[in-house]
C-alpha cells in the first residue's frame, strides 16, 4: 500500500466494505454491495438513536436541576437497554374501535421512509450509500412519505386526540417543508447540482485555513437557519410539538399506540430528526468536510458524526429552554416570515453567484438579507405590545 | 419483462383495484396513494428519476393529503361510500368508466405507435441512458421551454390567490 496512513484511515469502511464483497461471485457483487451499506444504515442510526435517548434525557435534566437517568449501567448508559426490554414485553393495546390494519401499518411505513432517506446522505467521503443524480429530490420525495405515516396512525386510532394531532402535524409540516425546500434550493443553485454527494463535494475545498462552505456567505448562514427552524417543525421537535403537546392532546397521533410500537413511532421520530440535520450538514455545513484546513487528517466521517452531533446537542438544548407556539403562531411564522425570507435568500444566492468575488458581494448580499428581517419583523410585531410578562395569579 | 416491472405493475393494479372496490372512503385514498406510487416505481424502473421522485413527491406528498384532508373535513370517512344501489345506476356507471378508459388507451396506444423512438433501431434506443438527465431536464426547462413553464406559474399563482380569496373570510367594514 502506498496510501498514507491517514488516507487509510479515511477509507477505511469503504476498504472493509471493497474487502467483503471480494470474496463474493462477481453476479452477486452489486447485491451484496448494497446490501453492505443498508446493513451499516440499520445498524449505526438506531444505535445513535438509543445513545440519544440517553443524552436527551440527560441533557433535559440538567437543564431542570434534576439528574435524569443514572441506575442502569454506569451513568445510567445502559438505559436505552432497559428501555427497549421494557417496550418489547409491554402489552400491544389495539382500540377495539380501531382500524386494525393501517394502525399496524402506520409506525411501519413512519420508520421504513426514515431509513429511506439515509440512502442518500454521505457520511464520509465516498460514503454514500448511492449517488443519486437527483439526490435532494430524492430525500423530500421520501420525508413526503412520512406525512402520509401520521396521518394514517392518527386517523386509525379512531380517538379525537389522534387525530387532532395528525390533522396538526400534517398541516405543519407541509406549511414549514415549502420554506425547507426553498431553502435548500439556493444551495442547488450554487452547487449547480441535485446530488448530494456532489454538492458536499463542492464545498471540501480551502482558502486559507478557511473552508468553502455555503454557511460561511450571508445568504447561507440565513438559507442554514431558515433550513435549521423548518427541520424542527418538520421533525415535530419542541418548540414546534404542537402535534405531540402532552399537555393538550395527551401525545396526539400516537395516543393509541402501546408497546413496541410506540417505541417505533419514537425511533422514527429520531430517525427523522438524524436524516434532516444530516442533509442540513451536507447542503450548508459541508458534509463530511474539516472546519479548518489544518484538521483534514482526521477522518471525514468523524468530522460528518460531530457536526450531527453539535446539531443534535443543538436540538436538545431548544427543547430544554424554549416554551411551545400556539397554532396561529406557527402558521403566521410559516407564512408570513420564513417564506419570504427563503425567498429573499434564494434572490440573494444568484447575486452571490454573479457578482464579482469581493467585499462588494458581502455588502450586496448582507443588506439585502438584513434589511428585509428587520422590515420584516417590526411589520409583523406592529401593534403589539411586547414587554415583561405579568402573570394574573402566580405573582 | 423484468421482475421488478412485474412486481411494481402488479402493485400498481392492484392499488387502482383496490381503490375501486373498497368500501371506506379512507381506505380508498390509501390504496389510490399506492397505485400513485407504483406508478413512480415504474417511471424510477424506467431510469427516468426525475419524473419518478416528482411523482412520489407531488402525488403522495401533496395530493394524497390533500384527498384526505377532503375526505376528513367533508366528514364521508365515516360513511361506507353510498354507491348509486339502482341496477340501472350502476350500469351507466360501469359503461361510463369502461368508455373512457377505452378512449384513453386508445389515445396512449395511438401515440406510442407513431412514436419516432419505436422506428428507430434497438441499439439506439438503449443509448437513451438517464445519465445527467436532471441537468438536461434543467436546461430544457430554463432555456427552450421556459416560456411554458412560466405561464404555468402564473397560472398556479393567479390559482393560489383565487384560492385564498375564496376562503377569505370578509370583514364587514370592508364593505
Amino acid at each position: 500500500m502506498t496510501q498514507a496512513p491517514v488516507q487509510q484511515l479515511d477509507q477505511i469502511f469503504v476498504m472493509l466494505k471493497h474487502w467483503l464483497v471480494g470474496y463474493v461471485p462477481a453476479a452477486a457483487q452489486p447485491v451484496v454491495s448494497s446490501l453492505l451499506s443498508v446493513v451499516a444504515i440499520l445498524a449505526l442510526f438506531p444505535a445513535l438513536f438509543a445513545f440519544t435517548t440517553v443524552l436527551e434525557r440527560k441533557g433535559l435534566g440538567r437543564m431542570q436541576n434534576r439528574y435524569g437517568p443514572n441506575r442502569v449501567g454506569p451513568f445510567g448508559l445502559l438505559q436505552p437497554l432497559a428501555d427497549g426490554i421494557k417496550s418489547l414485553t409491554k402489552e400491544d393495546v389495539v382500540p377495539r374501535t380501531a382500524d386494525k390494519a393501517v394502525h399496524f401499518m402506520a409506525p411501519l411505513l413512519l420508520v421504513a421512509a426514515s431509513f429511506l432517506a439515509y440512502a442518500v446522505l454521505p457520511v464520509g467521503r465516498n460514503m454514500a450509500a448511492v449517488n443519486l443524480d437527483a439526490g435532494v429530490l430524492y430525500f423530500f420525495a421520501v420525508g413526503a412519505v412520512a406525512e402520509l405515516a401520521v396521518f394514517m396512525a392518527g386517523w386509525s386510532s379512531h380517538n379525537k386526540y389522534s387525530l387532532l394531532g395528525a390533522m396538526r402535524a400534517i398541516a405543519q409540516m407541509i406549511s414549514y417543508e415549502v420554506p425547507l425546500i426553498l431553502s435548500s434550493l439556493a444551495v442547488i443553485m450554487a452547487a449547480g447540482s441535485l446530488s448530494t454527494v456532489e454538492i458536499a463535494g463542492r464545498q471540501a475545498g480551502y482558502s486559507g485555513i478557511w473552508p468553502h462552505w455555503y454557511v460561511l456567505t450571508p445568504w447561507g448562514l440565513a438559507g442554514f437557519l431558515l433550513f435549521m427552524i423548518a427541520a424542527t417543525a418538520e421533525t415535530n421537535r419542541s418548540p414546534f410539538d404542537l402535534p405531540e403537546g402532552e399537555s393538550e392532546i395527551i401525545a396526539g397521533y400516537y395516543t393509541e399506540y402501546s408497546g413496541f410500537k410506540f417505541a417505533l413511532f419514537f425511533l422514527g421520530e429520531y430517525l427523522g430528526m438524524f436524516a434532516i440535520s444530516g442533509l442540513g450538514i451536507t447542503l450548508f455545513l459541508g458534509g463530511w468536510s474539516a472546519p479548518f484546513s489544518f484538521l483534514t487528517w482526521i477522518p471525514s466521517w468523524i468530522w460528518f458524526f460531530a457536526k450531527l452531533l453539535a446539531l443534535i446537542a443543538v436540538f436538545i438544548w431548544m427543547r430544554g429552554t424554549l416554551p411551545r407556539l400556539r397554532m396561529d403562531q406557527l402558521m403566521n411564522f410559516a407564512w408570513k416570515f420564513m417564506l419570504p425570507m427563503a425567498l429573499l435568500v434564494m434572490v440573494s444566492a444568484g447575486v452571490w453567484r454573479f457578482l464579482p468575488h469581493g467585499v462588494l458581494r458581502w455588502i450586496v448580499c448582507f443588506v439585502m438579507i438584513a434589511v428585509p428581517y428587520v422590515l420584516l419583523g417590526r411589520g409583523l410585531l406592529q401593534g403589539k405590545k411586547i414587554g415583561k410578562r405579568t402573570y394574573r395569579f402566580a405573582e | 419483462m423484468s421482475l421488478s416491472f412485474l412486481i411494481l405493475a402488479l402493485l400498481t393494479l392492484g392499488g387502482a383495484v383496490a381503490a375501486m372496490t373498497l368500501h371506506r372512503l379512507v381506505h380508498c385514498v390509501l390504496a389510490l396513494t399506492v397505485a400513485l406510487a407504483g406508478l413512480a416505481g415504474l417511471y424510477l424502473n424506467l431510469g427516468a428519476q426525475f419524473v419518478g421522485l416528482a411523482q412520489i413527491l407531488v402525488y403522495v406528498g401533496a395530493v394524497a393529503i390533500l384527498i384526505v384532508f377532503a375526505v376528513l373535513l367533508t366528514r364521508g370517512a365515516e360513511i361506507a361510500s353510498q354507491m348509486d344501489s339502482s341496477r340501472q345506476g350502476r350500469f351507466s356507471a360501469l359503461a361510463g368508466g369502461v368508455a373512457t378508459a377505452a378512449a384513453v388507451f386508445a389515445v396512449l396506444a395511438w401515440v406510442v405507435l407513431h412514436s419516432p423512438t419505436l422506428s428507430a433501431p434497438a441499439a439506439t434506443m438503449t443509448q437513451v441512458a438517464p445519465q445527467a438527465a436532471m441537468q438536461q431536464i434543467g436546461d430544457a426547462l430554463m432555456r427552450r421551454y421556459v416560456l411554458p413553464l412560466e405561464v404555468m406559474g402564473l397560472m398556479l399563482t393567479a390559482a393560489l390567490i383565487g384560492a385564498v380569496i375564496l376562503a377569505l373570510e370578509e370583514k364587514p367594514e370592508a364593505q
